[in-house]
């Protein structure tokens, strides 16, 4: 509460105490520029982050719960082997639910490449289950012994292979996003850092003759601070409905959710919210950076 | 109320001490002049007095508070109770003769309507009353002195310091500032006027009791009556 009530009173600010840093210089038109580009590229930064958030989950978790089973076989062995499989399948803990494709879910499979007139009951081609697992799935190393035992021409493939570095490559998407973010937000505080400097040396005078009339080192910050503060805010507010903005026209690619990164740079639901985020954490930026810059000139003056 | 006490100070560089074993007591009510060759160390004497500068050796107290116990904003303070009229009379350039005079009451948080009159008379007494609304840029010398002097005293301060307050105005113009600075005395008001302007000095002893204290030989001396 006593802090809602200190911003408050730091937003309204002090008129006068306001009026007696000189109108708006070129730093102060600098930082509402500096702090829309940054808010506009940490919208990017954002999204980069919780796109690849989404897609790591849904590669993990989807692609988890399946695996196949593919069977090759001697034309003669191969419904034995099949109903072996199926049978080892149905005794393994954490598999839901286990089905072998016929011949027509087959063609389907096949046709984008060989086109509709297939003969596949008369080609030597595997036979293919498809396993879902179910709750934490189920122990892949485990099934594949059993399965060399009394199968010998069953391989089961469930997509570790290709799965982890796609998950991986997200979670390391995800993770540059966030770095990017940081570093926005570590060149936000720079630039206004250098932004607040030269503004104060500027007014060196202002300062002094401040100082000298009896002004506190307080005052004489809080005038400066609150004007940077409130211009990279409005900056950062009006970089970030842009970000938005573009976000939000930008194509999809005509592909849905599922197809990930590269068309779909969006956010979805609840996630718009973290954009609310940036101008607020923009303007805490520029109040630290401006208020050290301040208090570290300040010092230097008697 | 102010005390210095084996006061010494050095700005640090080869040339050793500026100002030292200084011993002097500012009674209420009194006037002093300050007065020796440019370079003597007249400014810095004063910067002394309002705590811009702090003693290299001895001591000083300001309403028996020893200036190096004081803090930053305690210093702040301090300046709404010393009107200091500047060598250099620094303004905010922006703001219009009126406002600057008021600073010291809008930084303290004292400005307000009920102020404004107090302002408008003290305008009126340092005859700035047609210039209230003009940026400082504008002002002649003359106009800067006596709008510095309004700004120094408009906190009803106890003590008036006044550097070189003549420097670049004509005699007219500084027998009128010296008038203004004698009616504060008489109002009470502790007077200390830094110049090397001996004319103004033997002008001021026919209206006031005046002291006149002379550095010379980074010492301050009570300067003779031959002047
Ligand atoms: N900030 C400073 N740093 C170093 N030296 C300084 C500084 N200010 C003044 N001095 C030196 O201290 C000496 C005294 O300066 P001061 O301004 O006190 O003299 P003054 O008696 O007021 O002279 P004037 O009559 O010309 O105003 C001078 O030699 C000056 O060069
Ligand atoms: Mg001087």
């Amino acid at each position: 509460m006593r802090a809602l009530h200190a911003a408050l009173a730091f937003l309204i600010g002090d008129p006068q105490a306001d009026r007696m840093v000189p109108p708006a210089g070129f730093t102060v038109t600098l930082t509402v520029f500096t702090s829309a580009a940054m808010a506009f590229l940490a919208v990017f930064a954002l999204a980069l982050s919780l796109a690849s958030g989404r897609l790591a989950e849904r590669w993990g978790d989807d692609l988890a719960k399946s695996a196949t089973i593919r069977i090759s076989a001697p034309a003669d062995q191969i419904e034995d082997q099949t109903r072996a499989a199926l049978r080892v399948l149905e005794t393994t803990p954490g598999v839901a639910e286990a089905r072998a494709l016929s011949d027509e879910d087959q063609r389907v499979l096949l046709e984008p490449w060989f086109g509709p007139d297939l003969p596949v009951d008369q080609l030597p081609i595997p036979r293919l289950i498809e396993v879902i697992a179910e709750g934490d799935g189920y122990d892949a190393t485990g099934l594949r012994l059993r399965l060399q035992a009394e199968v010998p021409g069953a391989v089961l493939d469930d997509h570790a292979a290709w799965r982890r570095p796609l998950v991986e490559a997200a979670g390391r998407l995800r993770a540059l996003g966030w770095l990017a973010i940081l570093l926005i937000g570590g060149a936000t505080g720079a630039m206004i850092t250098l932004a607040a400097n030269a503004a104060l040396a500027a007014n060196a005078q202002v300062i002094a003759v401040m100082r000298l009339v009896g002004a506190r080192d307080n005052y004489i910050a809080g005038a400066f601070v609150r004007r940077f503060t409130l211009r990279a805010a409005a900056g950062a507010l009006g970089g970030t409905v842009l970000g938005v903005l573009t976000l939000v026209i930008l194509p999809r690619g005509g592909g849905d959710d599922e197809t990930g990164v590269l068309t779909g740079l969006g956010l979805s639901g609840l996630q718009w919210g973290w954009t609310l985020v940036i101008p607020p954490l923009a303007a805490a930026v520029a109040f630290l950076a401006t208020r050290a810059a301040a208090r570290r000139s300040l010092q230097r003056l008697s | 109320m102010i005390e210095l006490e084996n006061v010494a100070y050095s700005y640090g560089y080869a040339g050793g001490e500026l100002l030292t074993e200084i011993s002097l007591k500012l009674a209420p009510g009194s006037f002093h002049f300050l007065t020796g060759p440019s370079g003597a160390g007249k400014t810095t004497l004063l910067k002394l007095l309002y705590g811009a500068l702090v003693p290299t050796a001895g001591h000083l107290r300001l309403w028996g508070q020893d200036i190096r116990a004081m803090s930053r904003d305690d210093i702040a303070i301090l300046r709404r109770k010393v009107g200091v009229v500047h060598q250099d009379c620094r303004f905010l350039d922006h703001l219009p003769v009126a406002e600057n005079v008021a600073l010291p009451l809008t930084v303290s948080h004292q400005g307000g309507p009920d102020q404004a009159q107090n302002l408008s008379d003290l305008l009126g007494w340092v005859g700035l009353t047609a210039r209230a609304d003009a940026l400082p840029p504008e002002l002649s010398g003359g106009e800067r002195q006596r709008a510095a002097l309004a700004r120094a005293v408009i906190m009803s301060p106890e003590i008036v310091l006044a550097d070189e307050p003549t420097g670049n105005i004509d005699w007219e113009m500084s027998q009128r500032l010296l008038h203004l600075l004698v009616e504060l005395n008489r109002m009470g008001k502790t007077i200390m006027i830094a110049t090397h302007d001996l004319q103004l000095i033997r002008a001021a002893k026919s209206q006031v009791q005046a002291r006149v204290l002379r550095i010379s030989n980074r010492r301050v001396q009570l300067a003779g009556a031959d002047l």
